[in-house]
């Protein structure tokens, strides 16, 4: 199928050049039964993609390829700019707000609920998926709906795990890692006593300081009520510091200042035994030449984090809506992209090249084969399915995005965990940030 | 003349005018703001974060102005003196001042890493610490690594351009002092010094506002963190306007910046540009 060449399109498609019928389309890369989806790109169209530098190499270089199998099969072309992941996102804010710049941008978080007025309408992308790869998870569903309408395609979350080192976990005593807080909690302070402390990021850090999230809403804390109203001062919360506190004592010194590389950095030195991150640490160590990583990459385990007090997992990962914006000369070319790279032909290849470092948002993708095949990947094949998204438990939109950015609850953790603050003050504190966002 | 104008309104007037206009309104990223007068401002006055970034704005803005001034002066008076490869020192000198912020700030990163830094494995090495120096990790140890990052980058502006003005001051006025059997103490008292503070004021104006309004270090270095406590007015406008999409706010946060930085103008243009015998008239 991959191998329709541009001309063969163009005489499928040539009755239908007026673009007034239903033609060709995502039909053609589409060759099943159940594919219903009809686009047509708009004659001559040319997208302007752009996206967040990858993380992994085998990312980059398969979009690449599957785009460049998207440009043989519809003669679009295709460009794609990468800047830094949290690059991206100013830039789409400017590009909404001025109403000028790429077709396509592959952002992060709640930003396609900042201004779902700029972009196109996707719902028929989104059902057609939907329908096709056994429905959307939830999460994607709240990061990509606004007002009951698709405003962005999920590309996908990079979902974080536990990344630990077996042999310290077992020699800390623990041959099953714990799945409830306490036993969570024991295991730490069991690593810090064989001086194989863990570490997790406690500052500014943008993806990394995520796993306060999961701190808090396992300890049935939450930063708003079903209705937007901010609750997060009350005793669940101030539970969670307590906890994080016992929690901190335990890290290797220097967490406070951790922003997201810092975590990497210690543990491929092999100076914590545990930390929270997306499979990247596993990439390096296994892509690595160095044959002490070589070694350590044999030690490095996968684990889920503990199930919170109620006994469910809530996380918060890292999602990436991509969205067409409304001044796009050629939305159904865009559409008809986005459509073929979340394709299976093209997703699942793309998946496995990244090793699983975006875990994907389609149900179907569950039974990827590369995802047992080695069991430490396993882990990551559920982040979305169990991911919780940071507007919990009201709406995303611009407060909860103005909340996070602000770091309102890694602050929060932080200043409890530290010290610097008593629970109950860093809870109030927290409290009255969060008010200013969500009083709009 | 038109043309002049024109650019001063394209560039300048435009983007300051509407960064001015947004602190007054509330508006979101992709979303048009509403005129809220001063609400914005109401509530930064009552917010603990911007409270601290406007702490930790100044306080990083005088101690490394202070030793920017002093370790520039003292550098400029060691480079005026006749050294070997006096040409080539002078151009290393310049070194930090060159390499992009950025950059620098990245090594700096490195050196302040709590896991990796040099200087804590240096120590250790030397037996003179056992555990690694938490540089970035509390928050005064972080203020100060970061106004000493700062003062690194900022001494070859001051140095080199001090170094400019002691060339101009003619040598003969040392003859004469020196006749007068005026120290060296003296001669930099009543000569040097009082004829280079034009130049001190132009400097120090320019290094006081870059410092002020410095931003990839700290977003580099820290992200504001630990606990706020390196956060500038632009770092956290930035994190507030930008990451956050709250416009409205951090453009009000820039703007509080302006009265800052005007009174740090007129006190450097009232306070040492207009001593009379600047302007031609007796010495009072």
């Amino acid at each position: 199928m991959s191998d329709i060449k541009r001309r063969d399109f163009l005489k499928a498609t040539a009755g239908v050049a007026a673009g007034t019928a239903l033609g060709g389309g995502t039909a053609l890369f589409a060759p099943a039964a159940e594919a219903q989806l009809k686009i047509t790109p708009e004659k001559g169209a040319k997208l302007r993609v752009l996206r967040w530098k990858r993380f992994v190499q085998g990312d980059e270089d398969t979009w690449a390829a599957n785009t460049k199998k998207f440009t043989q099969v519809t003669g679009v072309d295709v460009r794609i700019d990468a800047e830094g992941w949290e690059d991206v996102r100013p830039k789409a804010a400017v590009a909404a707000n001025v109403g000028s710049g790429p077709d396509i941008i592959i952002s992060t978080m709640e930003d396609a609920h900042q201004y779902p007025d700029k972009l196109v309408d996707v719902s028929d992308v989104a059902n057609y998926l939907g329908n096709k790869y056994g429905g959307w998870y939830q999460a994607a569903k709240d990061y990509g709906m606004h007002d009951n309408k698709w405003v962005a395609i999920m590309m996908g979350a990079a979902g974080a795990t536990l990344v630990g080192r077996e042999s310290m976990i077992k020699g800390a005593g623990f041959d099953q890692f714990p799945r409830d807080m306490g036993g969570f909690l024991k295991l730490c302070q069991a690593l810090k006593a064989k001086g194989t402390p863990p570490g997790f990021a406690l500052g500014n850090a943008t993806g990394d300081s995520n796993w306060t999230f999961w701190l808090l809403w396992a300890h049935g804390g939450k930063m708003v009520d079903a209705k937007n109203n901010v609750v997060i001062n009350s005793p669940e919360t101030v539970a969670a510091l307590e906890y994080a506190k016992q929690l901190y004592d335990t890290f290797i010194p220097g967490t406070l200042s951790w922003l997201d590389p810092n975590n990497n950095k210690a543990f491929l030195d092999g100076q914590i035994a545990l930390t929270n991150n997306g499979i990247s640490v596993y990439y390096a160590a296994k892509t690595s030449t160095d044959p002490k990583l070589l070694e350590l990459e044999k030690d490095i385990q996968h684990y889920p984090f503990p199930l919170g007090l109620d006994g469910k997992s809530r996380e918060l990962n890292l999602v990436f809506p991509m969205m067409i914006f409304k001044y796009s000369k050629f939305p159904n070319a865009a559409k008809a992209y986005l459509a073929f790279m979340m394709e299976r032909e093209q997703y699942v290849p793309w998946q496995e090249a990244s090793i699983g470092y975006v875990c994907h948002p389609l149900a179907a993708y569950e039974s990827s084969a590369f995802w047992t095949a080695d069991p430490k990947k396993t882990p990551y094949r559920d982040c979305m399915k169990n991911m919780t998204n940071n507007g919990y438990a009201g709406t995303l939109g611009y407060a909860s995005a103005a909340a996070q950015a602000d770091f309102i609850i890694p602050n929060m953790v932080a200043e409890a965990a530290s010290g610097s603050k008593t629970p109950k003050e860093a809870a109030e504190r927290a409290q009255k940030r969060a008010e200013r966002y969500y009083k709009l | 003349m038109l043309p002049g104008a024109a650019l001063l309104l394209i560039f300048l007037t435009y983007p300051l005018g509407l960064g001015t206009y947004l602190g007054f309104t509330d508006a979101k990223v992709g979303r048009a703001g509403q005129w809220v007068g001063l609400e914005n401002f109401e509530y930064l006055w009552g917010d603990a974060v911007t409270r601290l970034a406007l702490f930790n704005t100044l306080f990083y803005t005088l101690v490394a102005s202070v030793f920017k001034f002093a370790l520039g002066l003292w550098l400029a008076l060691l480079l005026n003196k006749h050294i070997p490869f006096k040409a080539a020192i002078r151009a290393v000198v310049l070194l930090p001042f060159i390499v992009p912020t950025a950059l620098s700030a990245i090594a700096f990163w490195w050196i302040y890493d709590s896991q990796f830094s040099i200087i804590s494995w240096a120590l250790t090495k030397l037996g003179l610490i056992h555990g690694y120096i938490d540089f970035l990790g509390q928050p005064w140890a972080a203020r100060f690594s970061t106004i000493a990052a700062n003062i690194w980058r900022g001494v070859p502006f001051v140095a080199i351009t001090l170094l400019a003005g002691l060339q101009t001051i003619s040598p003969s006025y040392y003859e004469a002092a020196s006749l007068d059997g005026a120290s060296p103490w003296q001669q930099f008292r009543h000569v040097t010094f009082p004829l280079l503070t034009p130049i001190i004021a132009v400097v120090m104006t320019f290094s006081v506002l870059m410092t002020f309004t410095d931003f990839q270090l700290i977003y580099v270095l820290t992200r504001g963190g630990p606990l706020n406590s390196t956060h500038l007015m632009a770092t956290l406008s930035f994190q507030r306007a930008i990451s956050g999409g709250s416009l409205g706010e951090g453009a009000a946060i820039a703007t509080a910046m302006v009265p800052f930085l005007i009174t740090v103008i007129l006190l450097s243009y009232f306070g040492l540009q207009r001593r009379a015998w600047q302007q031609g008239a007796a010495d009072k």
